[in-house]
């Protein structure tokens, strides 16, 4: 048995690391290969419908796997995640110099956010907003950068977009707040797309987790193939899941082959998975209706 | 667990340089202990989450974090960040590429690529690929001397020849003779660049002297091709001749493969030659501006050879049956010219009337007689650095005899 990866290609870097990570992963004696995917939609699909063995999802292809999995009766298992996966943060900026002093005083102005699908750059700000007692899109404008739709904000152009329309040139173009990620905002200041002391954070959110490695129920039905035991044995009891699971924590940012990989995945290390980061992210898709609680897309006019 | 260190940003932010600070504070510490950072910019802890997740390192959990909280002044955040291991497991296997004030090594590794002799290369990355990368097979220990000689004498073409000096009253011919010998020199001088460039792309840079000296050769040929392109080209008339012949043999040296032999045959035999040459070409010269720039090549060309002569002699101590693969490649260069017409003709009779300065026959013999002594001379002198190298007497006789007739 081998293990098949689905990762979503958002940037060709995606092709050298997964290429990096087979080879060593082969070298360490695991069978493995990966696919490629455009959307995270379609990953999701075939890791619930056994296509692929393991998915690296997004938050939100993890919130919409695990409903899907509900719905069907089948088993889903989180493998490992980035050290960088755990306890990030989003935020809503306005210009320095704005009369916004809290969430509220949005009412009646225009919030930029990143993707319709970005968890942190859309969805979680949104329900910031919703907390704070503001209905998006009645009480808020929203104008939302659809720059790599279906990627889950995986593609950093829609943020970088939102934050520039701050300060565009045109009234009509410029925005009120913004939202991004805790590292993008810093990122937007270093490289210049907000000059030091240009923005004030408005509010952030509590932390939440993002990226996790996800196995699905081919594996555990594998496991039952090759072992004769029965179908309902849980992934994680997969021998080359969890040696899989194993390989990807065993990675040494020491080891000189794997850093450029590793630095190029954004993680230092692979840490066991959490399940404890995503329950602000549910409650954002429920109040957005993104998904319904079956896993369908429900968004309007999504389509990725 | 209290902090070790106070970083104090005052209202700098991680967006304007602010991580330095932090990161300078990290580096005096242990992965696992602990650096309190504290500031006054509105988004500091913000920015310092995300940096530290960026970077391996992590925020100290909440109540540590209310204990500095508690300590900072109104307006103010202190933040406590617990350094992680990364940035120290990036340099373990990281080593010296040798020692930068000292000797190179011996043997370069292609895993130090490109580094500065004696930088701390991070393991990883691609190995350089270069094929000369034993110091045996590069080195001379005047190699340093020389570049500094070389670095110190380059010269500006421009200026380091009057252009505007007139031509000598002598016969057409005998300029006709100034240009065809320009022409061929031209032909020699271009293949005496491509030879040390070539070398140099196959040279590991840890032997870094030998590369800049490598540098300023291909430099000098550089300006070679343009003075005595510039000179043949001041009365006017049109280039001389290139024999194919002549081409065969210049050749012959692009597809040596050897740092050494390649070496060996363009300096030791090939330009040590064309000193003489050059000399007997200025002691002849008609002109002012033809003594100029074949003055200035002899100084050049003297440093080539020397190099090369140092060389050859350091590597032929070390290894004496490296003096068979040297005479090898001579009698392969010699077998390979056998069917060739070797000198271009019309470049020996033209050095054969410049040394005349008429078609007087008196002129013409003595001319004759003066080519004669120059080809001695460069034979003599072939042999002095054939001895040198280490080739015993009789053997160095012989092999300046089946040195090309091309003279380079």
């Amino acid at each position: 048995m081998a293990v098949l990866l689905g990762a979503v290609a958002y940037d060709s870097k995606v092709v050298t690391i997964w290429d990096g990570f087979r080879a060593w992963l082969r070298s360490s004696g695991l069978d493995f290969d990966y696919v490629l995917y455009s959307n995270y939609e379609r990953q999701v699909r075939d890791l619930v419908d056994g296509r692929i063995d393991v998915a690296w999802n997004s938050p939100l292809a993890w919130v919409r796997a695990r409903r899907l999995a509900a719905f069907r009766g089948v088993s889903l298992t989180p493998v490992t995640m980035r050290d960088t996966d755990c306890d990030l943060s989003s935020v809503i900026v306005v210009r320095s110099d704005s009369p916004i002093t809290s969430v509220r005083d949005l009412a009646g102005r225009v919030v930029a956010t990143g993707a319709v699908d970005s968890p942190q750059a859309t969805l979680l700000p949104l329900s910031l907003l919703r907390s704070a007692g503001l209905v998006p899109g009645a009480d808020v404008a929203v104008r939302r950068f659809d720059v790599g739709v279906g990627l889950h904000g995986d593609h950093v152009g829609g943020e970088r977009d939102a934050a520039r329309a701050l300060f565009a040139a045109g009234a009509a173009d410029r925005v009120d707040a913004a939202c991004m990620i805790d590292s993008n905002l810093l990122l937007f200041g270093r490289e210049g797309v907000l000059p030091a002391g240009s923005v004030r954070v408005l509010a952030q959110t509590p932390v939440y987790d993002h990226c996790t490695m996800t196995a699905g129920p081919s594996a555990a039905a594998s496991a039952a193939d090759s072992d004769g035991k029965a179908a309902s044995a849980a992934a994680g009891d997969n021998s080359d899941i969890s040696r899989f699971a194993a390989l990807l924590r065993g990675m040494d940012y020491a080891d000189a082959d794997l850093r450029p990989l590793l630095d190029l995945e954004g993680l230092k290390e692979w840490r066991p998975p959490r399940l404890s980061g995503y329950e602000q992210l549910e409650r954002a898709v429920d109040e957005a209706g993104f998904y319904d609680e079956n896993g369908e897309i429900t968004a309007a006019g999504y389509r990725p | 667990m209290p902090a070790a260190e106070l970083t104090d940003l005052a209202d700098l932010g991680l967006d304007d340089g602010g991580h330095l600070l932090v990161a300078r504070a990290l580096a005096r510490i242990a992965p696992g202990e602990r650096v309190t950072v504290s500031g006054r910019h509105p988004a500091l802890r913000v920015h310092l989450a995300a940096w530290c997740r960026e970077h391996g390192h992590r925020l100290a959990d909440a109540d540590e974090q209310a204990d500095a909280g508690a300590q900072a002044g109104a307006g103010a955040h202190a933040l406590v960040v617990v350094k992680g291991s990364a940035g120290d497991r990036r340099w373990l296997g990281a080593v010296r590429a040798g020692d930068a004030g000292g000797a190179p090594e011996e043997r370069a590794e292609q895993t130090w690529g490109l580094a500065a002799r004696g930088a701390l290369v991070e393991a990883g990355g691609p190995p350089i690929g270069a094929p000369w990368s034993q110091r045996e097979h590069v080195w001379a220990d005047i190699a340093p001397r020389l570049y500094a000689a070389a670095a110190a004498s380059q010269w500006d073409p421009a200026t380091a020849v009057d252009w505007a000096a007139p031509l000598g009253a002598v016969p057409e011919e005998v300029e006709h003779a100034v240009v065809q010998i320009m022409t061929y020199l031209v032909e020699n001088e271009q293949a005496a660049l491509i030879i040390p460039a070539r070398l140099l792309s196959q040279l590991h840079p840890h032997y870094r002297e030998v590369m800049q000296l490598l540098a300023t050769q291909a430099a000098d040929e550089a300006r070679h091709v343009e003075v005595f392109t510039r000179r043949a080209l001041l009365s006017g008339g049109p280039l001389g001749t290139s024999s194919a012949g002549g081409r065969a043999s210049l050749q012959t040296l692009l597809a040596e493969p050897d740092f050494t032999t390649a070496s060996f045959l363009l300096s030791v035999l090939g330009e040590g030659t064309f000193v003489d040459l050059l000399r007997f070409i200025h002691d002849h010269a008609p002109d002012q501006v033809t003594a100029d720039v074949t003055r200035l090549a002899v100084r050049d060309e003297a440093r080539h050879v020397a190099f090369g002569v140092a060389h050859t002699a350091h590597l032929a101590a070390s290894d004496r049956s490296y003096l068979g693969t040297l005479r090898t490649s001579v009698e392969r260069r010699h077998a390979t010219l056998l069917d060739t017409a070797g000198l271009n003709a019309e470049v020996f009779d033209s050095l054969v009337l410049l040394a005349a300065g008429s078609w007087s026959p008196e002129a013409i013999r003595r001319g004759w007689q003066q080519v004669r002594d120059l080809q001695e001379r460069m034979d003599e002198g072939r042999r002095r650095r054939l001895a040198y190298i280490g080739f015993p007497d009789d053997e160095a006789a012989e092999l300046s005899a089946l040195h090309t007739r091309n003279f380079m």
